[in-house]
């Protein structure tokens, strides 16, 4: 009886139900997510006993100054942003004529296998693909082997290896939605202004990138933000570079400081929510 | 090799019959927790933290099992963890749980210190007499003369080199220090703060009025020093390994051709161009130590663990699939290699400075002076890769 009358209750009351279905997954990514991530940010106030490596509730500013003032939290800094920029200019310059050719030239029919051959390489896991970079870096490697004749070489490992393998990986995720943005664009309108007079890059610039710019802004955040997170790549490739994911990986996997480490980890976030925040200001993410 | 282990055997009976009126002598210890005084029933069940490939039941490589055979005989059932690194290994011996714990220098005072671990009394161990004397009451495993555990297996963090692009062949860590730039990029050292202890190494004996006695006893002035050639050092360092795979890669494609090693690395390297020494002047190395936690449910398991881990044979198995040099003295007899790892070399063993936890309070016995602790050798270390 009982359970037929709170069926009856509940029936007619459509936002109930709907309380109902989402209540636990939303406390769910509240309790997981949010609160873990203010739980780790905290302990950044917090400090830690040399010796024995417990993490005390003693608050205290020392770790977020020392990170802020530190020559080494600077230059690694510096660093890290120099890397994520570059390798989210490098993939998008490369994404948007893939992209392009993908949406707009190739037949429906390459179109898939295209698809395909962009998507095949996050089928594979993320390390066999940074150490078969590593292969192809080394100093007998195939790049040293090609680039010999013309008399180059490999770039060895180092910042240049770490660019090179970071584009690598995050193209994917720069392709696909630049390629969903020029997939939009309707082809009358590149027509409309060919019949205008516009050439190509004309047409382009202005009538192309406006449609085009949240799928690449889209795009950015992914590149940007993966790299500047990323730290095993680095560890394979990088040869003696630190990147901020380093330094929060060696405070806690060596030095025990996870108060130290949650205070570098600021770093990251506050740039991200200032790119965020630029970004935003352009309104690339209302038009997402 | 039979005759010298068969001195070092004789010379560690006489060892521990000293160490056992010695530990009868000092039974009354202020230490926090005290050693057994006898054994009682088995409990039934062990449950041990270790390096990756210490306790091996066979899962792994059907080959390698010394674990059933030690089920067999207690009657002590094993559930084993690996760990990474010996700061993984500390949080884990907090958080508890575990009765008996493998554990490097690096973390063995750290454990004392937290009272993690109880000292060991060797008197209940029959195998313990067969240890080599030379890793017996040593620093990084005992405290006043109380010993906290059972040795198990070292080795050195040798200077190897690729014979064809460093000639002539190097006897001393120059090589990678001052004469560094000779082969900028192709250096490799190893990536742990702990790596700071071999740059002192080094300039104890080419700085000497620096007065450098223990590598892991640096004050302010001696530690500068040392983070100083680092620096200089890493100018010509072309990467710096962890993984000991990333470092056998390395070699094998040209990419290092001088830097610290192990000798499981120089027997991995398949091209045949590489070789190891051991510098003039000394180096790091490793001692591991089966230690009992202080809050151990199974201390009689724990107990037969020690023992049984000991055995020379079961010592020969476990160290030689680690690839390092056993710590029983008989255990050569069932190992082939122990000529390549230097087992039972005293002469060898001597010139290594085996990691030990650099804390305040300097290991070398100087008091008048603080030493820079692990934290700081930390920061620093980050700070020396830049």
């Amino acid at each position: 009886m009982t359970t037929h009358r709170v069926s009856g209750f509940i029936a007619p009351r459509r936002r109930l139900q709907l309380a109902g279905l989402l209540s636990a997954p939303i406390l769910w990514l509240g309790l997981v997510y949010i609160v873990a991530l203010a739980a780790l940010l905290v302990t950044a106030f917090w400090t830690v006993d040399t010796l024995t490596g417990q993490v005390q509730v003693e608050w205290t500013t020392a770790n977020v100054v020392e990170v802020l003032t530190g020559a080494l939290y600077r230059t690694v800094t510096l660093r890290t942003l120099g890397i994520a920029l570059l390798v989210t200019l490098i993939d998008v310059m490369v994404a948007v004529p893939v992209a392009f050719f993908m949406a707009k030239i190739a037949s429906p029919r390459l179109r898939h296998v295209l698809v395909i051959a962009v998507l095949a390489p996050l089928w594979a896991s993320y390390l066999v693909k940074v150490y078969s970079w590593r292969a192809l870096l080394s100093a007998d490697g195939i790049i040293h082997w090609i680039a010999t004749p013309f008399g180059g070489d490999t770039p060895g490992y180092g910042i240049p290896a770490v660019v090179m393998t970071l584009s690598y990986l995050w193209l994917p995720f720069v392709i696909m939605p630049i390629y969903a943005g020029f997939d939009r664009v309707p082809d009358r309108l590149l027509e409309a202004s060919a019949d205008l007079g516009a050439k190509g890059a004309r047409t382009l610039i202005a009538v192309v990138l406006p449609m085009i710019w949240p799928a690449i802004i889209a795009g950015s955040i992914f590149a940007f933000s993966l790299s500047l997170g990323d730290y095993l790549a680095t560890g394979i490739v990088g040869g003696t570079t630190q990147l901020l994911g380093n330094l929060v990986y060696t405070n806690v996997g060596a030095a025990n400081n996870l108060p130290l480490a949650a205070a570098i980890s600021l770093i990251p976030i506050a740039i991200i929510l200032l790119y965020l925040a630029a970004v935003r200001r352009t309104g690339a993410l209302r038009s997402l | 090799m039979k005759s010298p282990s068969r001195t070092a055997l004789r010379a560690g009976l006489a060892a521990a019959a000293a160490l056992s009126l010695a530990a009868c002598g000092t039974s009354g210890s202020d230490s926090g927790s005290a050693a057994a005084e006898s054994l009682g029933d088995t409990e039934g069940s062990v449950s041990i933290l270790a390096w990756p490939g210490y306790v091996e039941d066979g899962s792994n490589d059907p080959a390698y099992d010394w674990v059933s055979g030690f089920e067999d005989a207690t009657g002590c059932m094993v559930t084993s963890k690996p760990y990474g690194t010996s700061d993984e290994a500390y949080q884990l011996m907090q958080n508890g749980g575990y009765d008996v714990v493998a554990a490097s220098g690096d973390l063995t005072l750290r454990l004392i210190a937290g009272d993690l671990v109880s000292p060991v009394n060797t008197d209940l161990l029959d195998n313990y007499a067969g240890i080599f004397d030379f890793l017996k009451n040593k620093e990084w495993n005992s405290v006043d003369g109380v010993s906290y555990g059972v040795p198990h297996g070292y080795g050195a963090n040798l200077l190897m080199y690729n014979t064809d692009e460093v000639t002539p062949a190097p006897t001393s860590w120059d090589v990678v220090f001052d004469k560094s730039s000779d082969y900028a990029g192709g250096v490799t050292a190893y990536d742990s703060p702990i790596y700071i202890a071999d740059a002192a190494v080094y300039l104890m004996a080419h700085q000497p009025d620096l007065g450098i006695t223990n590598p892991y006893a640096l004050d302010q002035d001696q530690f500068d020093a040392a983070v100083a050639l680092l620096k200089e050092q890493r100018t010509n360092v072309g990467e710096y390994w962890s993984d000991y795979l990333k470092e056998i890669q390395a070699f094998e494609t040209g990419d290092s051709v001088v830097g610290t090693t192990w000798q499981v690395i120089q027997n991995s390297v398949s091209t045949g161009n590489t070789a190891v020494v051991l510098p003039e002047e000394g180096a790091t190395g490793w001692s591991d130590t089966w230690m009992i936690a202080s809050d151990s449910k199974s201390p009689n398991c724990a107990y037969a663990w020690l023992d049984y881990i000991a055995d020379p044979e079961v010592n020969a198995t476990a160290t030689a699939y680690f690839g390092e040099a056993p710590s029983s003295a008989a255990a050569c007899d069932f190992r082939d290699d122990c000529e390549a790892y230097h087992a039972g070399d005293e002469e060898y063993a001597a010139q290594i400075w085996y990691w030990t936890t650099p804390i305040s309070e300097c290991v070398d016995g100087r008091t008048d002076v603080e030493c820079i602790d692990y934290s700081e050798w930390t920061k620093a270390w980050q700070e020396i890769k830049g």
